[in-house]
């Protein structure tokens, strides 16, 4: 079925974006209409989840054009969950930016970045076509590359010149992945090289491909090769860091999902283990690196990793519950991250320190900040009858379904150290008392805990009414699990 | 010393309308023939930077009074709204039609709503490029 309503959640921000460039002078105009848009997004998104669940997969030609030929853009639950999941973090750390970013990077189109960002973000999640994901994520990644410089000081630069580097390398792979791809299959449009393939049979020069795939979505999502996130997420301010932790490493993780449910499902043994070892490895390095540091921006940072492994293990299990833990999780995951690097950021902006060693008894002064983090961090660690709890139950039950029993094993264990590593934060910074003044805060920091409740009540509504949110989710499943509704809802033979 | 660029001045004042034309006419020629305002676009930064090189930024900025960036953003904007405007009409995103009509002087002529859109892309990669140009030219 045609619709133009597919279009809109990225319509929103870009026109936005382009109006706000307009109004670069007027900072308090750009905060009314970016505000505005952020919210309206929502309520389109929402929409768009509604319609999916009522009618089925949406698809939209663009320019009438049909696929294959054309470009194609589709929205099945997966998708359309992942868009509203976007526009909610999105809109909470736009609104944190409004009190914490500063004057400096106002001026210099903070908004109309920030904005052509989310333009990159949902366009990935929407589109059906391998070389518009590539357009999308190059929208993305130049709006990073703007946001992670913004405000020039020295580590910023020396940190998104790495950045920028490993980003433009990975992405030349990618071209060159899709040249490949499209040379041996000669399409493509995801439905249609779904298609393609099953027909070729998925030989070893398509598997080689698909790794290639794996290898670069893998360098945009952390898996495994995460080398370069720990420096680059740690420079922008808690704001940036935010919608870059909640948002874009996901990107890279849907990316994996999509490709390896959708198009190179035919060989698990090799690709599947692949990534279940690779899941198995990013997840112990990543909670390595959360206990090991002192610094609480990473002790964050390294539990993004940690969890992109959690994550990719649910899709190598690949049944039934592990899909479904992985979707249920992966939009868990976005909320809560983006919640902790805002909460984090809150808390550095009141102890003037990163270093959780020196800080302490902001209990005393903060109640509602240390409550709010405590369940943050339960979220986290998937206590019930919080958020996480249900996507890591179905990731372990489909784990050992599959007869990963190792891997869930090493996901089980990572879950206890990633408690270990939050407590330790809570512990040291809101115990005990205070080792050194308490910076006053600057006025209006007050207004900073709005968004990031909102995040925390969601947090307990997806924990609390999962009963109500998985019809949801268990239709996401099904679709990933069938790739035939999606070539069907796309070719329509 | 101040260098003697009397040639390239010279030159550069007829040079930039000829490629000035040239680049409307490629414009034109989008659409059914090689050219569009992607190249067209690429084509009037050209001549721009040529003045540059000949004369300074600041001549530029004198006989060009726009912010780029205002341009870029137009360009944007219009070829948005002719994507809209399909959203309008409720056709697929992005559709494009044309007609032939009658015009004065030009006889039996094709108009393309896809040429509005290319109005936007033009605008737009004129925009970036005199943007980055102008930044880097003007960083000493």
């Amino acid at each position: 079925m045609m619709n133009n309503l597919l279009i809109m959640p990225l319509l929103v921000p870009l026109v936005t974006a382009v109006v706000l460039i307009f109004f670069n002078r007027q900072i308090r105009l750009q905060k009314w209409i970016s505000g505005l848009s952020a919210l309206a997004n929502v309520g389109v998104a929402g929409y768009l989840v509604h319609v999916v669940r009522q009618e089925g997969i949406q698809t939209l030609n663009m320019g009438g054009w049909a696929a294959p030929y054309g470009i194609v853009f589709v929205a099945d639950m997966f998708a359309a969950l992942l868009v509203l999941t976007t526009t909610i973090v999105s809109a909470a750390c736009l609104y944190y930016a409004f009190g914490s970013i500063g004057k400096e990077r106002e001026k210099f189109y903070f908004y109309p970045f920030f904005q052509f960002l989310i333009v990159g973000v949902i366009g990935s999640f929407l589109t059906g076509d391998i070389f518009n994901l590539f357009v999308c994520f190059e929208v993305m990644l130049i709006s990073s590359y703007a946001l992670i410089v913004l405000g020039g000081t020295k580590k910023q630069l020396r940190e998104s010149l790495k950045y920028i580097l490993i980003n433009i390398i990975s992405s030349a792979l990618f071209v060159a992945s899709v040249a490949y791809l499209y040379a041996v299959v000669g399409t493509l449009n995801m439905a249609h090289l779904s298609v393609r393939v099953a027909e070729a049979g998925q030989g070893g020069v398509l598997t080689t491909i698909s790794v290639l795939f794996l290898i670069v979505f893998g360098l945009k999502a952390g898996l495994f090769l995460y080398f370069w996130l720990p420096g680059s997420y740690k420079v922008p301010p808690a704001a940036i860091t935010a919608v870059f932790g909640g948002l874009l490493t996901k990107v890279g993780l849907y990316a994996i999902i999509r490709t390896f449910t959708l198009i190179f499902y035919h060989d698990p043994y090799i690709t599947h283990t692949l990534i279940g070892w690779l899941a198995a490895a990013t997840m112990l390095l990543g909670v390595i690196g959360a206990i090991a540091y002192w610094d609480i921006h990473r002790i964050l940072i390294y539990n993004i990793v940690a969890a992109v492994g959690f994550i990719a293990f649910g899709l190598a299990a690949a049944n039934q519950a592990a899909l479904e833990g992985a979707i249920y999780y992966l939009v868990h995951d976005m909320i809560v991250k983006a919640l902790l690097f805002l909460l984090g950021g809150t808390i550095i902006a009141y102890t003037g320190t990163a270093t959780i060693k020196e800080m302490g008894g902001l209990m005393r002064t903060r109640p509602v900040l240390g409550w709010m983090f405590f369940i943050a961090a339960m979220a986290l660690v998937g206590v019930p009858p919080l958020s996480g709890f249900i996507g890591k139950l179905l990731i372990v039950e489909g784990g050992l379904q599959a007869g990963f029993y190792w891997i869930t094993g090493i996901g089980l264990l990572t879950s206890l150290l990633i408690l270990y590593s939050m407590m330790r934060i809570f512990m040291n910074v809101f115990w005990g008392v205070p080792k050194r003044p308490l910076s006053e805060p600057k006025k209006g920091t007050g207004w900073l805990l709005l968004p990031a409740s909102c995040l925390v009540i969601l947090t307990i509504v997806l924990g609390l009414g999962a009963e109500w949110i998985y019809p949801y989710v268990n239709q996401a499943g099904e679709t990933l699990l069938n790739p035939d509704q999606y070539i069907q809802a796309v070719l329509k033979e | 010393m101040k260098t003697n660029d009397v040639i390239l001045q010279t030159v550069a004042k007829i040079v930039v309308f000829i490629i000035l034309t040239f680049s409307v006419f490629l414009f034109f020629a989008g659409h059914n023939n090689p050219g569009g305002g992607f190249i067209g676009g690429l084509v009037t930064a050209a001549a721009l930077v040529l003045l540059a090189l000949a004369f300074d930024l600041e001549t530029i900025r004198k006989v060009v009074p726009v912010d780029f960036r205002k341009v870029m953003a137009v360009g944007l904007l219009i070829a948005l709204l002719t994507g809209i405007g399909s959203l309008v009409l409720e056709v697929p995103f992005l559709s494009h039609t044309f007609g032939h009509w009658d015009l004065p002087l030009l006889g039996d002529t094709e108009l393309a709503t896809a040429t509005l859109f290319d109005l936007g892309v033009y605008l737009a990669v004129v925009g970036v490029t005199m943007t980055i140009i102008l930044s880097i030219g003007e960083d000493h």
